[in-house]
């Protein structure tokens, strides 16, 4: 059980970073389909980064020392890198949607064709191989909070909660669950959040009581870009040992899906997220998966192809978006571009 | 009867080739700086690799190699245009689905859905029926129509989401591929096809020539000798002008580009607005489902199975295709044509200088992003900036389809 709570919140925790950012651009009026490719831009850079900042020799010796609290300064530097190369290219989107008031499927749809090209031919020219890893030693290694850091014993028993939280865990997920947080709150609890979601439900009334549309949606997609920019490289960190091959395996579309699953609400979103994990993490692991830690897989016992558990939360996000068609929250103005003639 | 009297740059057609051939243009050029400054900062290529590279990528499919001297060499290459054909095979097929959906007001970003689809269909045919008994030319035709059903149920999926119950196209395309992803990597895994008997090589399904079924060449090799070239390509092209026909010539297609100008409007001219958009899908989808058909049944192309994790990019190249061919399915022949001379130039690129592939990938990418706001390009073409828009946005459909951009 304390395995799989950790590896669900692995999943869990970058998509529902991600399906944020899809909110935050959706909820400016901005459909933001990138979501895919910025987080394999993310991913990329964060990997790059980890990869100059070892080859520098800037934190050699914290690792040497095991100085586990620089190291993971590191990473938080290393997501700040990537969050904030995730909002320059997202940039791009913005751009062509709103100063030229493109097609923002297609604006999107070339930004996904974009990152994995882009960052597969920087990868082949630096490394000349598909895969960009760290300079030295693995992501379990540099980053991983283990037990013994935190002062407790090698064999000291944590109990439920410190073997599922403190034990071969990521801090950096902990501090994306920070993120989502304070970003929920100041999407529905602050007067720029507010301002915001107006422009994304109805942009003349917005922009005729002085809010200025083409900033907030501005605003929408550089804050989108750089959350799933982060997400990418959270993801390459705790699920492909910190390293880049211009593909993050339809993660992005999946937190798309989340957020659709979600109604475009946080709280939903944070749900479905856990929900989407948990299938991601069954479908990785689940023929090892021992729930209760009595030797029995009773998962694998079920006979199920790990196979099902994969196209689970994209058949389940098809069904849901079949029976709420109706209710839908999804934001009225999203698509259209802000013409101000229109008002 | 007006536009004949009009400038030529104020002609629609006139200014959507322009816009396409500027797209082009700039595409080509941004891939000519990533290379200069990827170049111009990495040691082991430096400025001379950089024009070598930037000299492939624009007339790649001329290349020859290089001569003692270590030059590039260009000239007619038979090998190159005949892959080319042979890779335009699949995308021209991809393009024409997505600009058949997008004539009925749809986005098809699901083609690479319908892609796996139908090749997972045409596969499963061509492998499982016995060559001893049955004739291949059969089993090949089988499976090609069996590819176009597959594509053409999954395409329908999205369609009947739209037409019922009003769920966008987009969304639902996009769970569907990878609905298909997973899907066809399970079918495999749980087939027999997976190549056994060719030890070196893992997660390969067996050519369809391990059960005598391959394309015919229909001459198209003794024109090009030693591509990959074969029948396919013009069975895409009858099919581009099969669609041509049936959009600008038909009462089907009239009905179909009018409720992509305006379902309401359509409905209310009494045509059956949900049928015709559960049609369209599912023609698109057919075609998309051909391409992967045609592309598996040449005989020398393996299909990797483990697709879930990423979709074929035939699928989103589809979407260049049609965009760069402004929707119209006779300049799709073209424009297909003309990614896949790009591919065969990143091929070039790879193989003569230090760069790779992928930056042809990147000027597809470019081409799309510039295509996402051609309206743009084609309004400031035709001079009088916004002026000009109203006056070509008359009521024939092929116009209408400008306004429908416009409104997007």
């Amino acid at each position: 059980m304390p395995f799989l709570i950790r590896q669900t919140l692995i999943y869990a925790v970058p998509l529902m970073v991600v399906a944020l950012a899809g909110i935050f651009s959706e909820r400016s009026g901005i459909i933001n389909l990138a979501l895919e490719g910025i987080m394999i831009f993310g991913a990329f850079i964060g990997v790059l980064f980890v990869r100059i900042v070892q080859q520098a020799g800037w934190f050699n010796a914290a690792y040497a020392d095991g100085n586990w609290v620089a190291l993971q300064g590191f990473v938080l530097l290393t997501m700040l890198a990537a969050a904030i190369l995730g909002a320059t290219f997202s940039l791009l989107l913005a751009f062509a949607a709103i100063n030229l008031k493109a097609d923002q499927t297609i604006g999107g749809t070339a930004l996904n064709m974009l990152a994995p090209a882009l960052v597969l031919f920087l990868i082949r020219i630096l490394v000349n191989q598909n895969t960009l890893q760290m300079a030295t030693g693995g992501a379990a290694g540099w980053f991983m909070v283990k037990k013994t850091m935190l002062g407790y014993d090698k064999d000291a028993a944590l109990g439920f909660f410190g073997q599922t939280f403190l034990d071969k865990v990521y801090f950096a997920t902990y501090f994306c669950l920070i993120v989502f947080v304070v970003l929920s709150i100041i999407l529905y609890k602050t007067r720029f959040g507010l301002r915001l979601r107006s422009c994304g439900e109805n942009p003349q009334a917005a922009d005729s009581l002085g809010i200025n549309v083409v900033r907030m949606r501005y605003a929408g997609v550089t804050i989108s870009g750089a959350l799933a920019g982060m997400g990418g490289y959270v993801y390459a960190l705790t699920t492909a040992n910190c390293s880049s091959t211009g593909d993050v395996a339809g993660f992005g579309f999946l937190a798309l899906a989340v957020m659709i699953f979600g109604n475009w609400k946080p709280l939903n979103v944070a749900l479905g997220a856990l929900l989407f994990g948990l299938f991601k993490c069954v479908a990785a692991s689940f023929s090892t998966l021992d729930i209760n830690g009595d030797g029995i897989f009773a998962l694998a016992n079920l006979g199920v192809s790990t196979h099902f558990y994969r196209l689970l939360p994209y058949l389940i996000t098809l069904i849901v978006l079949a029976f709420t068609s109706k209710s839908s929250r999804a934001p009225k103005a999203e698509g259209i571009p802000y013409d101000k003639s229109t008002r | 009867m007006k536009e004949k009297k009009e400038p030529f740059l104020r002609r629609n057609g006139a200014r959507s080739v322009l816009a396409s051939l500027i797209s082009i243009l700039i595409g080509l050029l941004a891939g000519g700086v990533v290379i200069l400054i990827v170049g111009l900062a990495t040691p082991s290529l430096g400025l001379r690799s950089a024009w070598d590279g930037i000299r492939l990528a624009f007339f790649g499919i001329l290349s020859t190699g290089r001569d003692a001297l270590g030059r590039l060499t260009f000239g007619f290459n038979p090998v190159n245009i005949g892959n080319m054909l042979f890779r335009a095979t699949p995308v021209i097929l991809t393009g024409l689905s997505v600009a058949m959906a997008n004539k009925t007001g749809l986005f098809n970003i699901g083609a690479s859905g319908q892609y796996l689809a139908g090749t997972c269909a045409t596969l499963f045919i061509a492998l499982s029926i016995p060559s001893e008994t049955v004739p291949p030319f059969v089993i090949w035709l089988l499976a090609f129509l069996g590819g176009m059903l597959a594509g053409a149920l999954w395409g329908s999926i999205p369609g009947l989401l739209k037409a019922l119950l009003n769920i966008n196209e987009v969304i639902a395309c996009i769970m569907t591929n990878w609905i298909a992803a997973n899907v066809v990597t399970w079918l495999f895994d749980v087939s027999n096809l997976k190549n056994l008997t060719e030890s070196t090589k893992s997660g390969y399904i067996y050519k369809t020539t391990f059960n005598n079924v391959a394309t015919a060449k229909l001459g198209l090799d003794r024109l090009f000798p030693g591509s990959q070239v074969n029948g396919g390509i013009l069975v895409a092209i009858l099919l581009a002008v099969a669609v041509y026909i049936v959009m600008s010539r038909t009462t089907f297609g009239y009905e179909l580009k009018a409720c992509g100008a305006n379902r309401h409007a359509a409905r209310y001219a009494g045509i059956r607005d949900k049928r015709n958009i559960v049609l369209s899908m599912a023609m698109a989808g057919a075609l998309a489902g051909a391409g992967g058909s045609l592309y598996y049944l040449a005989g020398n192309t393996e299909f990797f199975w483990n697709t879930y994790q990423s979709l074929p990019a035939a699928g989103f190249n589809g979407i260049a295709v049609a965009l760069l061919a402004v929707n119209n399915p006779l300049a799709v022949i073209f424009t297909g044509c003309f990614m896949s001379m790009l591919n065969i130039a990143g091929l070039q690129i790879k193989n003569l200088t230090g760069y790779n592939e992928y930056i042809t990938d990147v000027i597809i990418a470019v081409i799309v992003y510039l295509a996402a706001f051609s309206l743009i390009i084609k309004l400031w073409l035709g001079g009088r900036k916004k002026k000009a828009a109203p006056a070509a946005r008359t009521v024939t459909p092929d116009k209408a389809d400008e306004g429908k951009e416009a409104q997007k």
